[in-house]
C-alpha cells in the first residue's frame, strides 16, 4: 500500500507491506534505529513516538496507519548538533543507564511536559508507568523529567 | 582532586549517543546480504522428540537453511564455566547442554530448529511448516517435587535429579553450638524466581569471510573475550584468533548477558555454513523460555542463640532450581555466592549451609544482579527477625549485640571469607537517623488511626563482588581465571586510549575509568577515551559481572598506569639528566625532586614518540603503551544498612512503599552520581522482587504462565518512592584503589528490607513470615488467614 508520511521534517512517499508495524518500518526501512523494540505486547514502551504531536508506542499502529501523519523519532527531536530541553535534563540529572529504554522514555515525556506542563511528582511517575526501565529505578528519570519540563515551561 | 577527577560527579560521556537514538546495538546492525534466523522451540516443558520433518519448511518461500540436532551433532554442547563439587568431592553431574535439543526437550522454550531465511518474516513462516512428533512426558517444575522419590527424571544418569549434594561449613561445631542453644529460632521461606528482563532483548548477528576463515560475532554480551573461548573454542571448534566478538552498546544485562548461548553459538556456525551473515534478535516472549532466570530456593534456616540474644550457630539447607540444564555460571550461584554469605555482618562462630542443587524442566538460572547473595541475605536477615520476634527483642539490639566491631577487621568467618573493612555500626547509625527510626511508633499510630497497617523493616548486611582471585575462584571450581586486563596506549600527542577488559553495558565505564585514569595521570579526564567489547581491541579480559568492573578492572588500569608512569620517570630521567629514582610524578608532571626542572606528561609522551637525541633507545624501548593483568588479592565486602517503610491496606491487602533509605560502604566513591543511580537501581530491582515479580510454572503441565510483561509484573515508575541514598566509606584494603563495588548492593538488600517492613506490618495478626511477592494478593489472603486464628485464640 501506498503511503506519504512526513519523518522529523522530511516527507517520505513509500510502498508498505499491510502487515507492517511502524516501528519495524521506521527501523527497518528508514534506518532510524533509535526507536527500539524491547517487547511483543505494547507495555514497555521503548518504541514511543510522535504521531502528530502525541506519544504514540509505534508498536502499536501499522505502517499504514500513519499515512499522512506527521512523525518525530528520537532522532529528529533536535537538530543533529543539538540537544532537546528534555535529552540535556536526561543527562545533566543522570536520567539513563544502558539507554535502550531512553528513546521512548525522551519522547514520552516530552508529550508529558507539553501536556500537563507544571506536572507533579506523582503526575509524572503516572505518565511513565507505561515506559518501563530495568536501570535506574526511575528515581533520576522523574527528577530529569521534573527539570525537563520546567526548562521547556521557562523557554 | 582535578576537577574531573575521583570523587567527581562528572557528567556521562556516553548520554548524548543514547539520547538521539544513535546508540548502537546489535539489533542496528545491518550487514549486506545479512539471513535471519528463528528459532522453533519446544511447547513442552518434557517430552521425548519422536520425529521432527522439515521437508516442508525448507522448502518454503525464501528459506535457505532449517537446522535440527541432526546438523549440529559434531559440534559441541554449551559450555559451563564453573565446575563444582559435592561435600563428598564428587564433580557436579554436567549432562550435555545441546545446541539444539536432541531426542528430547526438558523445557518449554528448549530450542528444537533453527529456521535461516531471507527474512524474519519468511523464517517464521517456515516455523509453522515444521513438523515435530513429541511423546509428552511428565514434567516437574518445582524444585521440591523434583526432590522427591518418582519425580520425573530429567536424565536417565543424574538419579533423583540431584546436580550436586554441596555444603559449606562445619556440620559437628553447628550441631554442637545447637546442642548449647537457650533457643532456636526456625523459618521456611521460598526465594521466587524471576526473569532477570534486561530491556534490550538478546541479539546475535555473525559473519564470516570465506576468503580468509575470519568469523565476527555481534552479540549481546558482557563478557566478549570469555564468549569468544566458549561459543569459538568450545562449542564450535574456531580458534580465538579466527572469531572476533564484538558486544557494541549493550541494553543492559544484569547477569542474563553474562551466561553464553546456543544461539549465539548458532548463528556462528550458520554464517559459516550459509557464507552469508546471520542474525536473530529475541523477541520479549522468546526471552522469557530462554535468557537465563534467576533465584528459585525452598530453604529451612535455623539460629541458635543464647539466653543473651547472641548468634551460636546457623543452620540453612536450601533446595536450589537450576533449570533444565546446567548454564554458563549455574552450578556457582547457589552454592560458592550463596553459603559463604551466611555469616553475614555477625560473629556467628559456626554456620554449616547444604544445598541440594536440582534439574527441573524450567528455563535454566544463573547469575541475577546479586546472584547468590540476595538469597543469603535474605535467608540470614529475615531469620533474624524471627529469632528477635521469639525472644522479644528490639531488632536493632539483636544485630547490634551481634555485629562484628569495627575493630575486629580483618575478619576471618567460618564460612571461608575474609573480610577486610567495614563499620558496620556506622551505617546502621546513619541508616537509623535518615529513616527516622525513633519516630516510627508515632507514624504507625498516625497510620493506624486511617486504617492503615505500617510497618518498617531493617536489613543490616554484607556482599562478596569483585569477583575474582583466580586461586580462590579455581578451588571452588572457576574453569579459568577471573583478573582483569587494561591496556593504557599513550598517544604521541599526549592524550590517552583505555583498552578495557570489562563491558559498559549501563554502568558508566566510558566516563568512570577515563575520570580514574584522568586522576592517576594528571591530565583531564576528557584527553582519555575508554574502549571496550571487542576481543580485536581489548586484551583478554574477563568482563563485567558481580560488582567487579570498578574493583577489577579498574584495578587493571590503576596497575597500567603505574606502569606508564614509571616509564615516564626513565623518559624523564634522561631528558632532565637526573636520576630515575629522582624524578618525582605528580599533576601532571615529571619533575627532578627538589628542583623546578620538569616535564609534562604530553612532553614525556612526545618524546617516547619522536625519541631527541638525549633518548637512550639502546636500553629503553621508545613509544608509550603498558598492560597489565590484575588478579585480586580477595573479595571486596561492599556492606550496609537498608530501611524500608510500608503501609497496608488490610482490606484490600494493597501495600504502599512509603520510604526507603538505603546506606552502603561501597569504599571509594569515583563518581558519586554513578554510584546512586547503581543502588537506586538495584534496590528497585530486588523492590521488584518483594513486590511483584514472580516468574510461575504451572505445577500440572510445565507451561510458563508468566510469559510476557502484562503476566510478569516489572516495577513501573508510579509503584516505588524516592530512595534515599547515602554511602559511608571504608576504603577496600584489598585493591588499589580502594573501591568494593556498588552494582549489586541495592539488590542484595532491598528484598529483605521490604519483607521485614510488610511482616512488621502484620505483626498484630501473628504473622511471622510472608513468601514473596507481597502482592495484595497474597497479603490479604495472610490477614484473612491469621484473622479467624487469633480469633480462635
Amino acid at each position: 500500500m501506498d503511503i506519504t508520511v512526513t519523518v522529523n521534517g522530511r516527507q517520505i512517499k513509500a510502498t508498505v507491506e499491510p502487515v507492517t508495524l511502524l516501528v519495524t518500518w521506521l527501523r527497518e526501512t528508514l534506518g532510524l534505529t533509535g526507536t527500539h523494540i524491547a517487547c511483543d505486547t505494547s507495555q514497555c514502551g521503548a518504541c514511543t513516538i510522535h504521531v502528530g504531536g502525541r506519544s504514540v508506542k509505534s508498536c502499536t499502529m501499522l505502517a499504514v496507519e500513519a499515512d499522512g501523519a506527521e512523525l518525530v523519532t528520537i532522532e529528529g527531536l533536535a537538530g543533529p548538533d543539538a540537544l532537546h530541553p528534555m535529552q540535556q535534563a536526561f543527562h545533566e540529572h543522570h536520567g539513563l543507564q544502558c539507554g535502550f529504554c531512553t528513546p521512548g522514555m525522551v519522547m514520552s515525556a516530552v508529550d508529558l511536559a507539553k501536556t500537563i506542563p507544571d506536572a507533579s511528582e506523582a503526575e509524572i511517575r503516572a505518565w511513565l508507568k507505561g515506559n518501563l526501565c530495568r536501570c535506574t529505578g526511575y528515581q533520576n528519570i522523574v527528577k530529569a523529567v521534573r527539570a525537563g519540563a520546567a526548562a521547556l515551561r521557562n523557554s | 582532586m582535578a576537577q574531573d577527577g575521583i570523587g567527581a560527579a562528572v557528567r556521562r560521556r556516553e548520554d548524548r549517543r543514547f539520547l538521539t537514538g544513535r546508540g548502537k546495538y546489535v539489533h542496528d546492525i545491518v550487514l549486506p546480504r545479512q539471513l535471519h534466523a528463528v528459532f522453533l522451540r519446544s511447547p513442552h516443558a518434557h517430552a521425548e522428540i519422536v520425529a521432527i520433518d522439515t521437508a516442508a519448511a525448507a522448502a518454503s518461500p525464501d528459506v535457505v537453511a532449517v537446522f535440527t540436532a541432526d546438523d549440529v551433532a559434531g559440534l559441541n554442547g554449551v559450555p559451563c564455566a564453573w565446575g563444582i563439587a559435592g561435600k563428598d568431592g564428587r564433580p557436579m553431574k554436567e549432562p550435555k547442554h545441546p545446541l539444539l535439543a536432541s531426542g528430547k526437550v526438558r523445557h518449554v522454550g528448549d530450542p528444537v530448529a533453527m529456521i535461516v531465511a531471507e527474512s524474519v518474516a519468511a523464517a517464521k513462516n517456515a516455523a509453522e511448516r515444521i513438523a515435530i512428533e513429541y511423546r509428552a512426558l511428565p514434567a516437574v517444575t518445582e524444585v521440591a517435587e523434583a526432590a522427591k522419590p518418582g519425580a520425573p527424571q530429567l536424565y536417565a544418569d543424574v538419579p533423583g535429579n540431584l546436580c550436586c549434594d554441596w555444603a559449606v561449613g562445619d556440620a559437628a561445631a553447628t550441631a554442637a553450638a545447637f546442642a548449647k542453644a537457650h533457643h532456636v529460632a526456625k523459618l521456611d521461606l521460598v526465594n521466587t524466581r524471576l526473569v532477570p528482563n534486561a530491556m534490550e532483548p538478546r541479539a546475535a548477528l555473525a559473519d564470516y569471510e570465506p576468503a580468509t576463515g575470519d568469523f565476527t560475532l555481534y552479540t549481546t554480551t558482557q563478557l566478549p573475550h570469555v564468549a569468544r573461548v566458549l561459543i569459538g573454542v568450545l562449542m564450535l571448534g574456531i580458534p580465538e584468533r579466527k572469531l572476533r566478538v564484538v558486544a557494541p552498546d549493550v541494553g543492559g544485562g544484569f547477569g542474563s548477558k553474562q551466561v553464553v548461548y546456543c544461539e549465539e553459538g548458532l548463528v556462528t556456525w550458520a554464517a559459516g555454513r550459509l557464507g552469508r551473515p546471520v542474525k536473530w534478535v529475541a523477541e520479549r516472549s522468546e526471552a522469557f523460555v530462554s535468557d537465563a532466570q534467576g533465584r528459585d530456593h525452598v530453604t529451612h534456616a535455623e539460629l541458635a542463640l543464647d539466653r543473651d540474644g547472641k548468634f551460636l550457630g546457623l543452620r540453612v539447607s536450601t533446595l536450589a532450581n537450576i533449570g533444565g540444564y546446567v548454564s554458563t555460571f549455574g552450578p556457582n550461584i547457589p552454592t560458592n555466592l550463596y553459603g559463604p554469605l551466611l555469616a553475614g555482618v555477625y560473629t556467628t562462630p559456626a554456620i554449616y549451609c547444604e544445598v541440594k542443587v536440582m534439574f527441573t524442566n524450567t528455563v535454566p538460572t544463573d547469575a541475577y544482579r546479586g546472584a547468590g547473595r540476595p538469597e543469603a541475605t535474605y535467608v540470614l536477615e529475615r531469620l533474624v527477625d524471627v529469632a528477635a520476634r521469639d525472644l522479644d527483642l528490639d531488632r536493632v539490639d539483636i544485630r547490634r549485640r551481634n555485629f562484628i566491631p569495627a575493630n575486629a577487621f580483618p575478619y576471618q568467618t567460618p564460612v571461608m571469607l575474609h573480610y577486610d573493612t567495614g563499620d558496620h555500626e556506622a551505617t546502621l547509625a546513619k541508616a537509623l537517623e535518615l529513616s527516622r527510626w525513633s519516630g516510627f511508633a508515632e507514624r504507625r499510630r498516625a497510620a493506624a488511626a486511617r486504617g492503615r497497617l505500617r510497618g518498617i523493616g531493617i536489613v543490616t548486611y554484607i556482599e562478596a563482588c569483585g569477583l575474582a582471585p583466580s586461586r580462590i575462584a579455581q578451588q571452588l571450581g572457576a574453569r579459568g581465571g577471573l583478573f582483569e586486563s587494561a591496556n593504557v596506549r599513550v598517544n604521541p600527542s599526549g592524550d590517552v586510549t583505555v583498552f578495557t577488559g570489562a563491558h559498559n553495558h549501563g554502568q558508566g565505564h566510558e566516563t568512570v575509568f577515563a575520570q580514574l585514569v584522568g586522576e592517576l595521570l594528571g591530565v583531564p579526564s576528557d584527553s582519555v577515551e575508554i574502549v571496550h567489547g571487542d576481543t580485536a581491541r581489548s586484551p583478554f579480559g574477563l568482563g563485567t559481572y558481580g560488582s567487579r568492573s570498578a574493583a577489577v578492572g579498574g584495578a587493571a588500569i590503576a596497575k597500567a598506569v603505574g606502569k606508564i608512569i614509571d616509564k615516564g620517570r626513565k623518559i624523564a630521567g634522561h631528558l632532565l639528566e637526573a636520576s630515575e629514582q629522582d624524578i618525582e610524578f605528580k599533576e601532571g608532571y615529571f619533575g627532578v625532586a627538589g628542583t623546578d626542572r620538569r616535564k609534562s606528561f604530553a612532553e614525556i609522551a612526545g618524546a617516547a614518540y619522536t625519541p631527541p637525541p638525549s633518548y637512550p633507545l639502546e636500553t629503553l624501548e621508545p613509544g608509550l603503551e603498558e598492560t597489565a593483568f590484575y588478579d585480586p588479592v580477595n573479595f571486596t565486602f561492599p556492606g550496609g544498612c537498608h530501611v524500608a517503610e510500608v503501609e497496608i491496606d488490610p482490606t484490600t491487602g494493597a501495600l504502599e512503599v512509603v520510604s526507603y533509605v538505603a546506606v552502603d560502604d561501597v569504599g571509594t566513591v569515583l563518581n558519586p552520581m554513578i554510584v546512586e543511580g547503581q543502588i537506586h537501581g538495584g534496590v528497585v530491582q530486588g523492590l521488584g522482587q518483594a513486590l511483584g515479580e514472580n516468574c510461575v510454572y504451572d505445577r500440572a503441565n510445565g507451561q510458563l504462565l508468566t510469559g510476557s510483561f502484562m503476566d510478569y509484573c516489572m516495577p513501573r515508575a508510579d509503584d516505588l518512592p524516592n530512595i534515599v541514598v547515602a554511602t559511608q566509606s571504608t576504603p577496600s584494603r584489598h585493591n588499589p584503589i580502594g573501591v568494593k563495588g556498588c552494582g549489586e548492593v541495592g539488590t542484595i538488600a532491598s528484598p529483605a528490607t521490604l519483607m521485614n517492613a510488610v511482616v512488621d506490618a502484620l505483626a498484630e495478626y501473628g504473622i511471622v513470615h510472608v513468601d514473596m511477592p507481597a502482592s495484595p494478593q497474597r497479603l490479604w489472603q495472610a490477614i484473612q488467614t491469621a484473622v479467624p486464628r487469633r480469633a480462635a485464640q
